[in-house]
């Protein structure tokens, strides 16, 4: 029936023009409309998953969580992964995932497709914060249950959607990954008197060296910064920077790039000196340390947006994750795949604790729940239960040359009441107010 | 002083990438007339295969000295496959077709060759530093800089000179300048002119292929760079005036000059600084600096 | 004259009531990329008039992005939530700009006027992403339209800003229909087949393209703040050369032949993208890509020569026409 409905609008089409904008218009979409709909299984819960697939974020961030979803999918579908997450399917219901490219221009429409035509039960995804900025309140309008896996801009539930229903963050803010890097190096014993900044000219890296760089000055008095380099996101070529870098010479060199950026920049920066007049840190460092291996200079600072990676806490589930991700995949997860592990664990463990898939009872168990995720403990605290707060840790790079092997050194924890700011306290007030109510043991 | 000669070798060798990266795609608009938006394709497709041949090199243990032969060897077999077979398989067809149709045209084949790229080597990112580490550094006024960055330096001005002597003192060359200047006549005069289209595109594509595997070594080669390298060489050429070398040349180094220069005096303009120099030259000179002279045809 | 409706025209009044009703008998997914279709599909318009003037603007997202900014600080910095006020808002403000950088860019034509245009649309990219007040490079959200002090919520208000999107799309379809039917439309044909005999004739070719320009950033900037309200955010993306580079690709996929055009191929190219997403989430742009270079190879003239093929269409139409001296 639709095939002959399109066959004879383009018939008409062809046969008068003047028919043809409403014959387009009514032919086409009728044709999707009947084609849409999907059927609902009795024990499934569809899941639509929006990560990078394309462009420059799918390397480092969008595949590796797409990984990360894929293996956990078929794990918690299979009964697979150690307790207490032992029990098969989300409160009993099989995932049925579907993926979609957030490398996209109509963001909102995509997601809205995914709700209204492929009848997705909830969405987990957004990597890059203006993602998130603007499917939060498009979340609230259509009611469904969203969860942000891994954007870091601390606006979401400060500004955006004050009084979230549907959208909950499994993941810490980027506040955290900065205040938690000066006060690691404060810590360590590293001069703070003069520092430099290279970060990507986009809010990102903005964010985080604003937030980095007022740490600094709140913990160290009379520190200077030395210069503040931002380069365009995806330029591959820093000689200028590393140069202007070298003549200012700065005690502490802090960089919030990622992925290819980050290599690169550890390539040159590397090259000509700078990891060692410097003390360099990188706060997303741990995505390339078993990548770039002996190439990345010893004594780097390193960190992973949360306590993901190498610096996860000892635990069965750590173990059964890293074996089960390198066995399928042949390399270890990064922080994007631990938090999209973290997401669904979150959603997992509501689920059963509701007994059920059903969106109602998962938003109502995941509001201010609990639970262990890869990387320890996740709580849902802020935000009226909406927004995770996680430990975070930092740990200094160093290559065993003999075994061939990365490893971080004297890693550092920081509780999450340490390194973010309390309920009702936007990120920046508390940092520039000193820490107020900061509970670092 | 210090900053004053700091711009001025990070002005150059940013500028010798940029000529490099470049030089293909103001030949072939200079010789066709097509504004080739697969240049970053192919850009991506020589990175890759540099990056690729390099570390499977240096994974067997052999002397670094001869992964140097491997960039433009990589570059000479991804550039000319692949151009061949754009050349042949698709633009063959459109020849004569409208300038703003060909532009969509090369777009399509970008598109294609971006997810080509992401089909053979994956989305992980290839890293091979060896070649750009294996000279080491030497310091100028203090500031260390890796002797590779002077190799492309000299590899620009090779690219350069070849050209530019091609161009001007062999026939091929002489000839070559005469399709430019009017298509038409060359070929009633008995010239083959699509055999030169399909030379040209083929040298345009493994230059553009040059572009991305000569600094390979010095980034991580991953998902997205094609797309990062179109609009920056279109500026340059712009600057220059589309379709010279020379003008590619001086294109190259204004604009490198002025993002040292913004890097080092003034971080924040970075982002635009570019897009601020090709303004403010078109505005003074509407065709470019060097644009080839065009009789108006009533 | 005036008076009288061409065929385009009937058809696009024909085609408002019925692209009202689909808002009500269609799924929502697809009536939301009808809607933000309306909008992105105005600047292909836009594109679209000065192609006719054989002028490639590869920076129209600069306007684009103005409407959407223009309408956004409006209402975040003003706290004024009136449709029609964040509209005027968006036309204000790209008719000045428009205006001021006119008179440089009438200077320019082909490639050179594509790259200047090009780089003005960058720098305000570029000034833009590194203005943390507007949010940076995340941008900031809107406020949800009111009308004249009525204030709908939910379902009414989306089917309201719906159906006045049609409305003003519609609207401005038929104004560029008239304006390329006008004098300045056809000096425009004139200009892309040869300017020199335009000026001999004593026409100032400078202020047909300079006309020409204000009129495609104003119709941008409506379709910025129209695209911009149903998304309810706005980020520096929208005047990012690889924004602008789309409205230059659907216009010519969909063909300069006909004003309706631009707007039902910006839906259709959209619906592809969407599909192939679907149906291969990993290599969706080789699908995209080939789609584009097999419509190009088969419809030189664009999706629009399907309908037109089989009337004699006049050879001065379609962007492909002989140049001079090849």
């Amino acid at each position: 029936m639709t095939k002959s409905r399109l066959g004879a609008s383009f018939g008409s089409l062809l046969r008068n023009s003047t028919s043809i904008i409403m014959a387009a218009g009514i032919g086409v979409t009728a044709a999707f409309a009947t084609a849409g709909t999907a059927q609902a299984e009795d024990a499934s819960v569809k899941i639509g998953f929006v990560t990078f697939l394309s462009g420059g974020a799918a390397g480092p961030f969008g595949v590796p969580a797409r990984n990360a979803a894929e293996l956990m999918i078929q794990s918690i579908n299979s009964g697979a992964i150690p307790a207490p997450y032992g029990t098969a399917g989300v409160g009993g219901a099989k995932i049925d995932p579907i993926f979609v490219d957030e490398n996209s221009k109509q963001k909102n429409a995509d997601y809205l497709k995914l709700v209204e035509k492929d009848g997705v039960d909830m969405v987990v995804g957004y990597i890059s914060s203006g993602s998130c900025k603007a499917i939060a309140p498009e979340a609230e309008k259509a009611q469904k249950l969203t969860i942000l896996f891994d954007c870091g801009t601390p606006q979401i539930f400060e500004d955006i959607v004050t009084d979230p229903k549907y959208t909950f963050r499994t993941g810490g803010h980027a506040t955290m990954d900065n205040v938690a890097a000066a006060r690691y190096l404060q810590q360590q014993d590293v001069s703070l008197d003069s520092i430099a900044g290279i970060n990507q000219n986009y809010a990102w890296g903005q964010d985080s060296w604003r937030d980095f760089s007022q740490s600094v000055l709140q913990l160290k008095d009379g520190a200077t910064v030395s210069t503040e380099q931002f380069p365009k996101i995806y330029a591959g070529q820093y000689g200028s920077e590393v140069s202007a870098i070298l003549t200012s010479k700065p005690n502490v060199v802090h960089s919030s790039f990622w992925g290819g950026d980050m290599e690169a920049f550890i390539i040159q920066g590397s090259a000509r000196g700078v990891f060692e007049r410097s003390k360099v840190v990188l706060t997303t460092g741990e995505t390339a340390m078993h990548r770039l291996g002996g190439q990345m200079p010893n004594g780097t600072v390193i960190g992973a947006r949360g306590p993901h990676g190498d610096l996860a806490p000892e635990s069965e589930l750590n173990d059964w994750f890293r074996k089960a991700y390198f066995d399928r995949f042949g390399t270890l997860p990064t922080y994007p795949s631990y938090k999209m592990a973290q997401a669904l664990l979150g959603v997992k463990a509501a689920a059963d604790k509701a007994g059920s898939a059903d969106q109602d009872a998962i938003i109502g168990a995941l509001r201010g729940l609990e639970w262990e995720g890869p990387s320890g403990k996740v709580t849902m605290a802020l935000a009226n239960g909406h927004q995770a707060i996680q430990d975070t840790a930092y740990g200094t790079y160093m290559y065993d040359k003999d075994a061939g092997k990365a490893t971080l050194v004297d890693i550092v924890r920081f509780p999450a009441e340490c390194v973010n700011p309390p309920a009702g306290v936007t990120s920046i007030d508390w940092i520039k107010g000193g820490f107020q109510g900061a509970a670092c043991d | 002083m210090l900053t004053a000669i700091a711009i001025a070798v990070d002005g150059l060798g940013f500028a010798a990438w940029l000529f490099l990266s470049s030089v293909g795609l103001t030949l072939i608009y200079g010789v066709m007339r097509i504004l080739n938006i697969a240049h970053g394709g192919f850009y991506a497709l020589g990175a890759y295969s540099s990056a690729w041949a390099i570390g499977l090199y240096t994974a067997t243990g052999s002397p670094v000295a001869f992964s140097f032969l491997l960039i433009p060897l990589a570059a000479l077999i991804a550039g000319g496959i692949a151009g061949l077979l754009v050349e042949r398989g698709i633009l063959k067809f459109m020849y004569g077709r409208d300038e703003v149709l060909m532009v969509l045209v090369t777009y399509a084949v970008f598109l294609i060759l971006e997810d080509v790229t992401k089909l053979i080597w994956g989305t992980e990112s290839y890293i091979a530093w060896q070649p750009a580490f294996h000279f080491g550094t030497v310091e100028i006024v203090g500031i260390p800089y890796t002797v590779y960055k002077f190799l492309i330096i000299g590899t620009a001005l090779l690219v350069g000179l070849s050209l530019f002597l091609v161009l001007n003192k062999t026939r091929v060359g002489k000839l070559l300048l005469v399709v430019i200047e009017d298509r038409e006549i060359s070929s009633a005069l008995g010239i083959n002119v699509t055999l030169f289209f399909s030379v040209t595109f083929v040298v345009g594509a493994i230059l553009g292929a040059l572009g991305g595997a000569i600094t390979a070594p010095e980034i991580s080669v991953s998902p997205g760079i094609g797309a990062e390298i179109i609009v920056l060489s279109f500026a340059v050429i712009v600057i220059g005036g589309m379709g010279s070398i020379g003008g590619a040349m001086i294109g190259a180094v204004i604009v490198g000059f002025a993002r040292a220069a913004s890097v080092h005096l003034y971080p924040p303009a970075e982002l635009f600084s570019i897009y601020l120099v090709m303004a403010a030259v078109l505005a003074v000179k509407p065709y470019g600096l060097f644009a080839l002279a065009e009789s108006r045809k009533i | 004259m005036t008076k009288h409706l061409d065929r385009t025209e009937i058809g696009l009044l024909v085609a408002l009531p019925l692209l009202i009703c689909i808002a009500f008998v269609l799924p929502k997914w697809i009536v939301n990329y009808v809607h933000v279709s309306m909008g992105t599909g105005l600047v292909a318009l836009g594109v679209m008039i000065q192609m006719r003037a054989g002028l490639v603007s590869f920076g129209q997202g600069l306007y684009f992005c103005v409407g959407g900014y223009a309408a956004g600080m409006t209402g975040k910095f003003l706290g004024v939530t009136d449709f029609f006020v964040l509209l005027s808002a968006g036309i204000a403000a790209a008719l000045c700009l428009s205006f001021v950088l006119g008179f440089l860019l009438r200077r320019y034509r082909e490639i050179f006027y594509a790259m200047l245009s090009l780089a003005i649309s960058m720098i305000l990219f570029g000034l833009l992403s590194s203005t943390e007040e507007l949010g940076s490079t995340d941008g900031f959200n809107l406020p949800t339209a009111s009308y004249f002090g009525w204030s709908p919520t939910g379902e009414t208000a989306r089917l309201t800003l719906y159906t006045l999107t049609c409305f003003i799309a519609i609207g401005c379809a038929i104004a560029l229909n008239r304006f390329l039917k006008s004098r300045v439309g056809y000096v425009n044909e004139a200009i892309r087949e040869n300017e020199l005999r335009v000026e001999y004739l004593g026409t100032s070719a400078h202020n047909a393209v300079h006309l020409t320009y204000v009129v495609a950033a104003v119709v941008s900037a409506i379709g910025g703040v129209l695209w911009a309200l149903p998304l309810g955010h706005v980020d520096p993306e929208m005047t990012n050369w690889t924004t602008s580079g789309q409205f230059v690709f659907v216009s010519i996929l969909s063909g300069t032949g006909n004003i309706a055009a631009p707007l039902i191929g910006t839906f259709l190219l959209e619906i592809i993208r969407v599909y192939a997403v679907e149906l291969s989430p990993n290599t969706w742009q080789l699908i995209l890509g080939s789609v584009m270079l097999f419509t190009i190879i088969f419809l030189p003239k664009g999706l629009w020569s399907l309908i037109t093929s089989k009337q004699k269409s006049s050879k001065k139409i379609g962007a492909s026409a002989p140049k001079p001296g090849e």
